[in-house]
């Protein structure tokens, strides 16, 4: 186990007791739990963890947070994940991990761990746990209103954290908050998204940090949906760098973020130090790691008069040197030292210093974090004064506190923060109760300098390794190639030079891109703007995104009431839509062909029957329910007498059909109708659509009762026998009940509504009952049908069935582009009707051309079984391409009734070429078909009566 | 330590690529909308007529539309002859572009597979393979096994939710890098004198006695012997102005790209019954994307639970990518009509022209329509290629409808 010689002999906020071990790119080391994999690695003095992704240089821990552009890692155990930060990976015992200089790898077993989702209202949003957030999520709670806080660190506390001492205020302010009913606090959860109408995304880390100790019973991480009415973002500030050369060796690190590891996680991130900056903020930097017994060689300070930071740190022994900038560094891989010149009106003047450093802090300011602000569509502004974009107005109901908006101060952070939280709450009706939590911080009394907006130092030679976004590693020469190029658009220059597109999105170096950018273009960076902010603000797991929604439960699978008993007997099942069907029921090892074939020869000559509750089925009620599906069909509704059903066909606006089935009417006000399988929802949401946008006059009502009714279709020459068997109250010949009437009945002693209709040709019912007695009714029949051979069939043999008798299933043998009289079923095109949804498209000169695709059917030579969707050619040879395809084959099968095979067509002039010789490319072949019309088995229609 | 990582960059884009011209008072052509299309059209009036007194008017910055927001798939495998040809045109033109362009496109034919995934699925799969063969595209149909062997992590278990049943295949299919093909383009027309003029935005179109005059702007009036219009969905707005409609919905379109991963998707895996695609981009990341959002909208952004449902779609297909992150998301605008085709064409306004509609079919599409559409600038009269796609089509009912048959979307 390696030592920590970094590690601090006290303070912080690990656990000393808690020791885990941990390897990093095959090295054994040892942390301690409440470390991050960074500040573990920097405590073993292990600064440098991958190369950078283009130039293949040295980079090491540049920050202490979700920030990093440099220790990206790839965890190889307890599983595989690509492309963490090391500064956010929570340090585990039994971690492994490496550091990765571009492409994560993904694991190649699947993920064992759980996901889900929660989804929460509150009154109050508040991002971020920082002072500002704490203060705000305080004062909103104490109003009654209730809160939502979330963070995603283990604690509250923000950039506190990161300090020396952190106010009592705060453990207590999220004691008060998780004790208090109406207010939840969510830790390790990032706010990533921000969505309209004030809905955002957040994913919480539950169980990651515990590595192989993780309970497999809960989820590792959660996608939170919030929804609220008011939002409060104290999202903080990301401080930045200055573009110098060699400003990315390891050991150049954010001022702030190693005033972090040696308060945080009391790690030293080195042991002789520089500070390099432009404002008073790394002042505080330095003094902790020099009172942490880091040596501070010097603070670099780019304003010519620092003010009472400076001051104080002179007091404190360390050596300031104003007016100066970082002008290189050396050492490889790790910084060794540090050179420094006089900087006068952004020129370098005077000699060069070096002092022997290993670590170089930087700051170059600090940027708010307005990305959930700009997401949520609000608008930023360059503040000069900052020398950062800000938010400035936006219409969702969102405020931003602290840090956030450019409030640096934590008296100032507390102050805002309980303001916007009071606001916030008072916006969503709830008003004070109780006193606001205390918010007094001591003011400084110190005399502060305004901040100095240094983007680049010049030379020494050249802009080659200064170096901008370090994760994409590009430099001010590039970034000064992309202006020379002619691009003037910060949205060129990015794309040109791939500055902030990689795995931090450009967190730390956004704007300073963009203050480069101003520079080489002698324009203000208020002009150039911003890139867009998108979700999400870091990254989130496929994994959590996708949640439960996988497997079986990815998408519903409906079964109808007698599922079971088609499992029991061997259904082989089709998925349509979302529904499974029974496709067909082989028996001792028949094979599908055997299967179907016996299927439909029972249905053609004896009984067979099949489960038919998948159609859609809406009810329309009203007492214009009449007039709106003489709308919506293209045959005449209204005239349906009750008692009997009518066939109808319902097109698009562009006169295509759209579906079919049947409609029933019940009652003078009331019809049932029924739909393809697959097209129920869309059919109740066409007639919905028209109802409510086009058509609310009409006093019409639509429900779908798809699933409260149960249909069997009984099918055969046999099936009255069967029928009159079980329903000894029903005439069932043919003059009583004839074919498109409905009866109530009783059936086996179930109530029953029995239609004569048929998909077959032959006699046919189809038997409704309440689902609950769907199996009863089935094996009733299955009982009383078994003397005659009752055969249960699926839909393959359902579409033989159809098929001979010419009958077109939309969706197969229509494609969107296919009216009726396509299909040659003018007669249930209306014309009598004024209108209805389709006929003026019908009216069109092409949809009225002779030409037109038309449904037909075709012979094959030698008894061939074509290829569903193989085309159509006229000659017995391929002229060279493109091909002229005459149609396409929408159905193909193997008929026993026609004692061969036969396919259904769309075919151009289809009617007028019966009779005539038509080719179908089949592989390198060319298979001879005849074309005839379109009903092959019983064309007279003999049958349907039995 | 890892040495730095192969293919985690792109080749340089050139030392030089366009000026920022100011707008002249007169051009002979205008083409309002410097995306990807506007572009490829310039390059080819410059190219293919020697028409170079051109402006192409942005309103943003160049290709900041849609070309910057595609998942950059390029396929021909269309059904109906009419799409096939002029997609087809477009994929032999992506086939030489690079070396036309002198410009590193990042051209990649890695294949382009449709998943086919119920039984309706595979018979319209079979016949736009059939119909592609006549039509000289290359177009394969593959078995689950098959379509393994050409993406090994294709989850092709029977027991999925809505098992893979096997896929169409175009070999020649792949994916660019499109901000380096809209750079080319509007480098080569640059070049060729062409003025590029930025945050220039249309606010009229000047009709004088059935004909177009010119262009007011944001920068001022411009007066044009012909204008070309190429601003996708705000076509509708641009119609308007010149008095006539366009029968056009746009909606947004969300896409996203993961961290750069090492290579474990070798080709395009396009999926429309679960409602993802799917290609790992040059650096290594993969890009995404789903079915449009429902609602109508202007803005480039989307809802989130389109993306949730993408991505749970995204691992019923690829399993291992549950633990790939997903870095950046955001929206497009794709402009529909009602055969989902495009509209590309003479307008009702002389020396007016029309280019818009091209739904989720614009990026592969790019240098096909800079071709036709440059054409029938130049002669007044559509190329036979673009013939099909006029606007009159929704009057005389002559559509070409890709919706159900292809019932493939982008």
């Amino acid at each position: 186990m390696t030592p920590q010689p970094f590690r601090l002999p006290d303070g912080g906020r690990i656990s000393r007791g808690a020791p885990l071990a941990f390897r990093f790119d095959g090295v054994a080391y040892q942390g301690y739990r409440g470390d991050t994999l960074a500040s573990a690695l920097l405590a073993a003095g292990v600064h440098q963890t991958s190369t950078s992704v283009r130039l293949g240089r040295p980079r090491g821990i540049f920050t202490a947070g979700v920030e990093e552009p440099n220790a990206i890692v790839q965890i190889e155990a307890p599983f595989p994940e690509p492309m963490l930060p090391a500064t956010t990976v929570e340090l585990y015992d039994g971690l492994v991990a490496g550091g990765l200089p571009g492409q994560g790898r993904l694991a190649t077993e699947p993920d064992p761990a759980r996901y889900d989702a929660r989804y929460a209202h509150c009154d109050v949003l508040v991002v971020g746990a920082g002072p500002a957030g704490l203060a705000a999520a305080a004062a909103a709670a104490r109003t009654g209103a209730r809160v939502i806080l979330a963070d995603d660190q283990p604690e509250p506390g923000g950039s506190l954290l990161g300090t020396a001492e952190i106010p009592d205020w705060a453990a207590e302010t999220g004691s008060e908050l998780d004790a208090a009913s109406e207010a939840r606090v969510l830790r390790r959860t990032m706010v990533f998204g921000y969505y309209d109408d004030n809905y955002l995304l957040a994913a919480e880390r539950r169980t990651n940090h515990l590595g192989s100790q993780a309970p497999s019973r809960l989820s590792r991480e959660r996608i939170w949906h919030i929804r609220a009415r008011q939002v409060v973002l104290a999202t903080g500030a990301h401080e930045r760098s200055v573009a110098f050369a060699g400003n990315d060796r390891p050991g150049v690190m954010l001022a702030a973020a190693a005033r972090t590891y040696v308060n945080r996680y009391a790690v030293a991130p080195g042991r002789r130090a520089v500070v390099f900056t432009t404002g008073d903020s790394a002042y505080c930097a330095a003094l902790d790691l020099a009172a942490a017994g880091v040596d501070v060689a010097a603070v670099v300070d780019a304003r010519p008069e620092p003010g009472g930071a400076a001051e104080r740190a002179a007091r404190a022994g360390i050596e300031v040197l104003a007016g100066h900038a970082v002008t290189g560094t050396s050492g490889e891989p790790r910084v060794a030292s540090v050179a420094v010149r006089a900087l006068c009106a952004a020129e370098l003047t005077g000699p060069a210093r070096e002092f022997a450093a290993d670590l170089l802090l930087v700051s170059g300011g600090w940027n708010p974090v307005a990305h959930l602000f700009s997401q949520a569509g609000g608008q930023l502004r360059y503040d000069a004064g900052l020398g950062a974009f800000v938010p400035d107005g936006c219409r969702q109901a969102v405020r931003v506190a602290g840090a956030a908006r450019g409030v640096f101060d934590l008296p100032g952070c507390l102050a805002d923060g309980a303001e916007a939280g009071r606001r916030a709450a008072e916006d969503a009706g709830f008003t004070a109760a109780r006193p606001l939590p205390p918010t007094s911080a001591a003011g400084s009394a110190e005399r502060s300098a305004p901040s100095a907006h240094l983007w680049v130092v010049p030379g020494p030679d050249g802009f080659g390794t200064h170096f901008v976004d370090l994760q994409r590693d590009v430099t001010v020469a590039d970034l000064a190639r992309a202006t020379g190029a002619g691009l003037r658009s910060v949205e060129h220059l990015k794309r040109y030079t791939t500055a902030g597109t990689a795995h931090d999105q450009g967190k730390t170096s956004g704007v300073l891109t963009s203050g480069v950018i101003a520079q080489l273009l002698g324009v203000e960076v208020a002009e150039l703007g911003t890139t867009t902010f998108r979700p999400p603000y870091t990254p989130v797991s496929f994994a959590a995104l996708a949640g439960r929604n996988r497997g079986v439960l990815h998408d519903p699978v409906r079964v109808t009431a007698l599922h079971d008993w088609h499992l029991a007997h061997g259904a082989r099942f089709e998925n349509v839509g979302q529904w499974h069907r029974p496709w067909y029921y082989p028996r001792d090892g028949e094979d599908m062909a055997a299967a179907v074939a016996r299927e439909c020869r029972a249905a053609r000559e004896g009984v067979a029957f099949m489960d038919a509750s998948t159609l859609g089925k809406i009810d329309v009620q009203g007492p214009d329910a009449g007039d709106f599906l003489d709308r919506l069909y293209t045959n005449m509704i209204s005239t349906l007498r009750v008692g009997m059903i009518r066939y109808g066909v319902m097109c698009r606006a562009d006169g295509m059909v759209f579906d079919d089935g049947t409609v029933i009417r019940l009652a003078e006000d009331r019809f049932l109708l029924t739909t393809t399988t697959g097209n129920a929802a869309a059919v109740l949401d066409w007639m919905e659509e028209w109802l409510q946008t086009e058509w609310p006059d009409l006093r019409a009502h639509c429900t779908s009762v798809t699933e409260q009714w149960a249909t069997v279709a009984l099918v055969g020459p046999r099936s009255r026998e069967v029928l009159a068997g079980l329903a000894p109250q029903l005439a069932v010949d043919a003059c009583s009940f004839p074919f498109m009437a409905w009866r109530e009945t009783a059936v086996a002693g179930i109530p029953a509504r029995v239609c004569r209709i048929s998909f077959s040709g032959e006699l046919a019912y189809e038997i409704n009952v309440l689902p609950w007695y769907a199996t009863a009714l089935w094996e009733a029949l299955y009982e009383a049908g078994r003397p005659l051979g009752i055969t249960p069939y699926g839909t393959e043999t359902m579409h033989v069935l159809r098929a001979e008798k010419g009958y077109p299933i939309v969706g197969q043998d229509t494609d969107g582009t296919v009216t009726p009289q396509d299909l040659g079923m003018g007669w249930v095109v209306s014309k009598k009707k004024r209108d209805f949804i389709g006929k003026r498209s019908h009216l069109r000169a092409d949809t009225g051309r002779a030409d037109r695709k038309q449904l037909v059917a075709l012979l094959p030579q030698d008894d061939v079984l074509l290829p569903e969707g193989a085309q159509l050619v006229a000659g017995d040879r391929l002229a060279d391409p493109p091909v002229p395809m005459l149609g396409h084959i929408t159905s193909s099968y193997r008929s026993v009734a026609l004692g061969r095979t036969f396919a259904l067509a769309l075919v151009r002039s289809g009617r007028e070429r019966v009779g005539e010789r038509l080719y179908v490319p089949v592989g390198e072949e060319l298979i001879p078909v005849t074309v005839t019309g379109p009903v092959l088995y019983d064309p007279e229609g003999a049958r349907r009566d039995g | 330590m890892s040495p730095r990582t192969p293919g985690a960059q792109l080749p340089e884009h050139p030392d030089w690529l366009w000026r920022t011209p100011d707008p002249r008072r007169s051009y002979d052509v205008v083409i309002v909308g410097g995306g990807g299309h506007g572009l490829a059209t310039a390059h080819y009036l410059a190219r293919n007529h020697g028409i170079t007194d051109v402006a192409v008017l942005e309103r943003g910055w160049l290709a900041g539309g849609n070309m910057a927001r595609n998942t950059t798939i390029i396929r021909s495998n269309y059904l109906w002859d009419e799409s096939a040809g002029i997609y087809e045109h477009a994929l032999r033109l992506w086939e030489g572009l690079e070396e036309e362009l002198d410009y590193p496109l990042l051209f990649s034919q890695r294949g382009v597979l449709n998943l086919a995934h119920s039984l309706q699925d595979v018979r319209d799969s079979v016949r736009r393979v059939e119909a592609n063969r006549l039509n000289a595209v290359d177009a394969q149909w593959l078995d689950p096994r098959q379509v393994k062997e050409v993406c090994p992590i294709v989850n092709i278990s029977p027991d999925a939710r809505y098992p893979v049943m096997g896929a169409t295949y175009q070999p020649r299919a792949g994916i660019a890098k499109h901000d380096h093909v809209a750079w080319g383009l509007a480098r080569s027309a640059d070049a060729a004198g062409i003025d590029l003029i930025q945050n220039c935005e249309v606010t009229g179109i000047d009709v004088t006695g059935g004909r177009v005059t010119g262009v007011r702007t944001s920068l001022g009036p411009i007066a044009a012997g012909k204008v070309a219009l190429c601003a996708a969905g705000h076509s509708s707005v641009l119609a308007a102005m010149a008095g006539f409609e366009l029968p056009l919905q746009s909606h947004p379109l969300q896409a996203l790209v993961s961290e750069l991963l090492e290579p474990v998707h070798p080709t395009v895996v396009m999926s429309n019954a679960v409602h993802v695609y799917v290609s790992q981009a040059h650096k290594g990341e993969l890009v995404m994307g789903a079915g449009v959002d429902a609602y109508t909208a202007y803005t480039q952004r989307g809802a989130f639970h389109v993306i949730e449902r993408q991505m749970a779609a995204a691992l019923e297909l690829f399993p291992v990518f549950a633990r790939a992150h997903v870095l950046r998301t955001w929206g497009g605008i794709v402009d529909v009509t009602p055969d989902a085709s495009p509209i590309t064409g003479l307008a009702p306004v002389d020396q007016l022209y029309l280019n818009c509609g091209w739904g989720t079919g614009g990026f592969k599409a790019t240098p096909g329509v800079g071709w036709v559409y440059a054409h029938t600038i130049a002669h007044d009269d559509p190329h036979p290629l673009a013939r099909p796609f006029c606007l009159d089509r929704f009057t005389t009912g002559a559509l070409v409808d890709e919706h159900g048959a292809a019932a493939v979307a982008h």
